[in-house]
């Protein structure tokens, strides 16, 4: 028996949209339709799909930051849905997420310091000093130094600010860590940084992560399981390589056959 | 063999700090029907490069240097008004954005006959039908020249400006970072899309990227650019399967593979720097 600490069972969540004439016609779109994933502790779960897919919607439907219409979300075995708002705060400090786009997830006004030391503070996390040398300690883990606690966001690069998000999630130590898009917005070579950062991370603090992407060269790097959605769908999940390897939908064959650089494979990583 | 383009010894400051060298001697060449990618991180000069072309350097960017050979001619010193013939008509662009390149208080059809206008004089129902008919080279149903850009969708905005920039069949299409924005297997059709538009109309293509996937994909051939400097160049396949300099390899190991048999291996700048030591001395 295999030991998951997040699982989700039939899921589903539903959008209306205006439309037609003068916005007065409503359509339905179920953005998450009877999903089920399960996350096994200590390992990556990946999530694909293309835009519009519901992949990012189960992120945030799967923290609570979105109501589902039906269907259970169970953390080491306690339905999120029914906690009340008092012991959901306290639950989130295990249940952190990192953000698509650095360049909107950090508050401009606000100093690094006090970013990173935020959900310390909130959650009541030691005193002062040991807030401060638990951000000191987690900004260098992330690569990053104690003189940057008094810089602001705008002072620093896509991929600095990157590593800012992931201190901010991971200085609480939590248990599960949803990963959305974290490295799409940046350039590959600073994509190759996080990835390997958030992998050395994950075996320091035994995380578990759900890593939503569409770019299946980084899953691939990333990830242990895979859950391929399209149009609010699991359309397919299982083990990375078997994915990989022989996918058995359609639709997963087109999303690694539009992988870039297949024309000249062998020489591109030779 | 018609070289179409030929950038000679460019180099670009700011205004205010003129010993900074955003681009430093950059000269590249490039034929009609072929495609030149240029790769490279944030911040290494290529999109200044591409910038220059028609100059649309920002104003407190200055060109230093260099002469922007086009079709035999230096346009880099052409007035506004002389640019004006060539921006939109012989020379194409299409940007990184398609959510902020487009107006979006106008329609698609408007957005796009308003280069056929400006530059071919087409009215009424020849607009319409041209409209219509780059629409479908495109793979959008003409009857959506009607939509607003918030109706489509981030490939078809991409689309769309595609259409913009091949109206007036030009000679040289420039692409900075086309499909970053977008969904992988978006972005394989807008590539394929790409190439197929470059081959029907003979057009030269610039396009820049930091993805060496996309280089692969493209490119004819290749220069990598390297803190505003060009570290190497020549064709796909012979620097994918012996890049020379440093750089080169070390942003090629980033590259994840589909397979996941290579491991990832980040840029090392600290060691980039000695590498480069050893092989300028």
């Amino acid at each position: 028996m295999t030991d998951f600490i997040l699982t989700a069972s039939n899921l589903v969540k539903t959008f209306s949209q205006r439309g037609g004439k003068f916005g007065m016609a409503t359509t339905e779109i179920r953005a998450l339709d009877n999903v089920s994933i399960a996350l096994r502790t200590g390992i990556t779960l990946a999530i694909v799909g293309e835009s519009g897919s519901g992949k990012s919607t189960l992120a945030r439907c799967l923290l609570q930051l979105q109501p589902l219409d039906s269907g259970e979300v169970l953390f080491q075995g306690e339905n999120l849905a029914k906690l009340s708002a008092g012991s959901l705060r306290s639950m989130r400090k295990h249940l952190q997420m990192i953000f698509q786009d650095p360049f909107a997830s950090l508050n401009p006004r606000m100093r690094i310091g006090e970013i990173v030391g935020e959900g310390l503070l909130i959650h009541d996390l030691g005193s002062r000093t040991e807030q401060q040398s638990k951000v000191v300690k987690m900004l260098k883990r992330v690569g990053l130094s104690e003189a940057d606690m008094q810089k602001y966001p705008h002072e620093f690069s896509g991929g600095q600010r990157q590593r800012i998000g992931i201190a901010r999630a991971l200085v609480l130590q939590p248990k599960v860590v949803v990963c959305d898009e974290p490295v799409s917005a940046l350039d590959v070579s600073i994509q190759a940084q996080i990835l390997l950062l958030l992998k050395e991370l994950q075996a320091e603090m035994a995380l578990s992560y759900i890593f939503i992407s569409h770019d299946l060269r980084v899953v691939r790097h990333i990830a242990d399981d895979v859950a391929v959605m399209h149009q609010g769908k699991v359309v397919e999940q299982g083990s990375v390589i078997d994915i990989y390897q022989s996918p058995t939908q359609d639709y997963t064959r087109n999303l690694l056959q539009a992988i870039p650089g297949r024309k000249h494979a062998t020489e591109l990583h030779a | 063999m018609s070289e179409l383009l030929n950038i000679k010894n460019l180099t670009i400051t700011p205004k205010a700090a003129p010993q900074k060298l955003l681009v430093n001697g950059v000269s590249l060449t490039l034929e009609s029907g072929k495609t030149t990618c240029i790769v490279g991180e944030s911040g290494s000069g290529k999109s200044l490069t591409a910038l220059s072309i028609m100059s649309l350097l920002s104003p407190q960017l200055v060109k230093t240097s260099g002469q922007i050979m086009f079709q035999g001619q230096d346009i880099s010193q052409l007035s506004n008004q002389a640019l004006r013939d060539i921006r939109g008509k012989r020379i194409g662009m299409i940007f990184q954005e398609p959510m902020t390149s487009l107006n979006p208080v106008l329609t698609v059809g408007y957005q796009i006959g308003e280069t056929l206008t400006v530059h071919l004089g087409l009215n009424g129902r020849a607009l319409k039908e041209k409209v219509a008919s780059l629409l479908e080279q495109v793979g959008i149903p003409a009857s959506r020249a009607n939509s607003y850009p918030d109706e489509l969708s981030g490939g078809q905005r991409q689309r769309v400006m595609i259409a913009m920039s091949i109206a007036c069949e030009p000679a040289l299409l420039i692409a900075d970072e086309p499909t970053t924005a977008l969904d992988v297997t978006v972005q394989a059709q807008i590539l394929q899309l790409l190439d197929t538009l470059k081959t029907r109309m003979n057009m030269g293509m610039l396009l820049i990227t930091h993805d060496f996937g996309v280089v692969a994909d493209i490119a004819d051939d290749v220069v990598v650019m390297f803190r505003g400097e060009v570290v190497e160049q020549g064709s796909v396949t012979a620097v994918l399967r012996n890049p020379q300099h440093p750089y080169t390899k070390a942003l090629l190991d980033c590259v994840p593979d589909a397979e996941g048999k290579k491991p990832l291996k980040p840029i090392d700048y600290a060691w980039l720097n000695e590498a480069e030591a050893s092989v300028s001395a």
